[in-house]
């Protein structure tokens, strides 16, 4: 019998019961829910369906909360009566709410994990498709719809069919300045956005596992921008240390039994893939997108490409609408490019590590004249921790502004909006046209080269800073 | 949830790679509007000018694409955001199925549970059909049927494509899925309870 992969191993313990052709009513162990949750929640109640299980559901408010300084739970903007909403169906539902202005707030694939919500092993869902985020901490973790939200919410459970599986080794030691979102972004451009499409994606292999937990977040976060709506890194010691003591996480006894559960979940070492990929990791150089899409990055060494060196005609033509909205020339270099916004923050990078590396490089240095540079902390907690380390003061005698946790200008929901034509640098994971604002043009990299692009006013090498 | 059985209707090609659904639909139009209310703005980057007035040369701006019940996609139709009211403006507008080599896995789901069918072809299939309704200046209607499993194209070309047989028959009878699995409760409560001596520490969250 050959072995089995984690994603086996976690798939099968939450098969309720299997319903043919590859599909199986599966059990929700974890369900998030963030401010656009109060939707489902007033459909369910108004059918007459009560939510099966409240200690399994936890919601908070990210998407359309303000991030302006000194905001409060009070602060009134055009999304309050859609705040209200989710606040009222949630009691109204049972449901735990970390409402703005209380740790626990903040976006929810941040605090998810720092609340040891987050649990090896689990089958965590949430209306939102950069759940993926969450597999970093060793679990099936994916983006449903609304409608799926309803099923999850009024039966505890989900139908879904069970996907392919595939590996992506990283091996080798990370070269200086590149960091787990350089990972992600190049095997992106390696397998393309839809490479990871009807698969299970697992993170593998050395460079994956000298990662810390944060780190392998950021990584596992773009899987779905590698069509993968599911990616994970197997749990392990470094996994542990970072739940231990965690508010929600298992204690004293029940840690116990948990960690000697999770130590059985990796991949047996004669487990097989559907698919695999090798990267080696020391080939990898700080990456930038320069187009519309994740696929289009390349090193911040290289030129921008030319649509006329790619055979295929739809991914031409891509090429080409991609190069026209974003103002740039085929064939110049990427470094050098003027940069008029940078955005530090959402459920990519806008953990305590990000912000202590921007603050690290903007120590002693200013912001570029002409760059608006945004800071974002992914939570309530994360923000109180960098506030007490001082990291705000740092950033802000720098130039940058320092805000209020919510994913703010990652999708632009809430009014944080990149101006029409201008070129940001942000550190989220999306680059598609409009989506910091209509007109906007985003480049995705990592908060090392964010913070490098905002001192230096251009897309630039951190290696160099 | 709609029911889908057969469907004989326009088609516009939108045949570019990796079209999302922020393309699909703008989020700030999430803040305000019902499901129903959405059609006006579908690919509303495409199909409006900045000044409001629609862009004349967009595809379902000309007739008779402006009838259109079915999109012809290039791969990975619907990646990104999980915005249901991607699937919801695209009904709205009149879509009833997408047809393209490969989807974004939520947006797949999400055509499910309300009566929208994406079927998955061959680009090389794909593109024969859009020649073809092309060449009929888009006059020419695609077949789809569910029960059969086949499209068939304006100058009667049967294409077979694949569909799981659970979503086939769960859009063939427009079944309600919450309430079906609300009928399994015997199930739900058995697994629920072993899961909780299993992994006990899973339910320790007051």
């Amino acid at each position: 019998m050959t072995g089995r992969t984690l994603f086996d191993k976690i798939w099968d313990r939450h098969v309720i019961k299997e319903l043919g052709g590859g599909y199986a009513l599966m059990h929700v162990s974890r369900h998030f829910m963030h401010d656009g949750g109060a939707a489902a929640l007033e459909r369910n109640r108004k059918k007459g369906y009560p939510v099966r299980d409240t200690s399994l559901t936890f919601g908070t408010m990210d998407h359309a909360v303000s991030t302006e300084p000194g905001r409060t739970a009070a602060t009134r903007s055009q999304f309050a009566a859609r705040l209200d909403a989710m606040r009222d169906e949630c009691k109204l539902a049972g449901v735990k709410l970390f409402d703005i202005g209380q740790p626990g707030q903040g976006i929810i694939h941040v605090v998810g994990p720092e609340l040891g919500l987050t649990l090896p092993g689990t089958f965590l869902v949430c209306g939102d498709s950069h759940t993926c985020t969450h597999g970093g901490m060793g679990c099936i973790a994916f983006g449903i719809g609304s409608s799926e939200v309803s099923h999850v919410l009024a039966t505890q459970s989900l139908v879904q069919r069970r996907p392919q599986t595939m590996r992506a080794t990283f091996d080798g030691t990370l070269a200086p300045g590149v960091r787990s979102k350089d990972l992600i972004l190049y095997l992106i451009g390696q397998i393309g956005t839809a490479g990871g499409t009807g698969y299970a994606l697992e993170y593998a292999g050395s460079a994956i596992r000298s990662l810390p937990v944060e780190a392998r977040l950021t990584l596992c976060n773009l899987s779905i921008e590698a069509g993968a709506k599911i990616g994970f890194v197997a749990p392990d010691e470094t996994t542990f240390a970072f739940l231990k003591g965690r508010e929600y996480a298992p204690k004293g006894e029940m840690w116990d039994k948990a960690v000697a559960d999770w130590r059985t979940l990796p991949s047996d070492a004669d487990a097989t893939f559907d698919r695999e990929v090798k990267i080696d990791v020391a080939r990898i150089a700080p990456q930038i997108t320069w187009g519309t899409s994740p696929e289009h990055v390349v090193s911040v060494t290289e030129r921008i490409p030319d649509p006329e060196s790619v055979a295929d005609p739809d991914k031409k033509r891509a090429m080409q609408a991609a190069l026209e909205y974003m103002g740039l020339k085929a064939g110049n270099p990427i470094a050098g490019t003027p940069v008029d916004w940078v955005f530090i923050g959402s459920c990519t990078n806008s953990r305590l590590s990000d912000i202590q590396e921007a603050a690290a490089l903007a120590k002693g240095r200013k912001v570029a004249p002409g760059v608006t540079a945004w800071v974002v902390p992914g939570s309530e907690t994360i923000k109180r921790q960098a506030e007490a380390e001082g990291l705000d003061r740092v950033l802000t005698e720098a130039g940058f502004q320092w805000r209020e946790p919510g994913c703010s200008m990652c999708l632009a929901f809430n009014g944080d909006r990149v101006p029409p034509g201008k070129r940001s640098v942000s550190t989220s994971n999306r680059n598609f046209v409009g989506r910091q604002g209509p007109g906007a043009r985003t480049h995705l990299a990592s908060p090392a080269m964010a913070t490098a692009a905002a001192i230096t006013g251009t897309i630039s090498d951190v290696r160099s800073l | 949830m709609d029911k889908f059985n057969k469907l004989a209707a326009i088609a516009a090609p939108i045949m570019r790679q990796n079209i999302d659904t922020d393309m699909v639909i703008r989020i700030e139009r999430l803040r305000d509007l019902p499901p129903e209310k959405l059609g006006p703005y579908a690919f509303e980057s495409w199909r409006y000018k900045p000044d409001g007035s629609e862009a004349p040369e967009f595809v379902l701006n000309r007739p008779p694409y402006r009838d259109a019940r079915i999109i012809l996609a290039a791969d990975n139709f619907g990646c990104g955001s999980s915005r249901e009211a991607a699937v919801w403006s695209l009904h709205a507008f009149g879509i009833r199925s997408v047809i393209a080599p490969s989807f974004g896995p939520i947006f797949y789901n999400n055509c499910f549970q309300n009566g929208v069918l994406p079927i998955t072809l061959p680009l090389e299939t794909i593109e024969e059909m859009v020649a073809e309704v092309e060449a009929s200046q888009g006059t020419g209607k695609l077949a789809i049927d569910l029960e059969a499993c086949t499209v068939t194209t304006p100058s009667g070309k049967v294409t077979s494509f694949k569909i799981d047989p659970l979503r086939r028959e769960a859009l063939l009878s427009g079944l309600d899925q919450i309430e079906q699995t609300r009928g399994r409760e015997k199930e739900l409560a058995t697994f629920e309870a072993k899961d909780r001596q299993q992994f006990p520490w899973l339910y320790q969250t007051a």
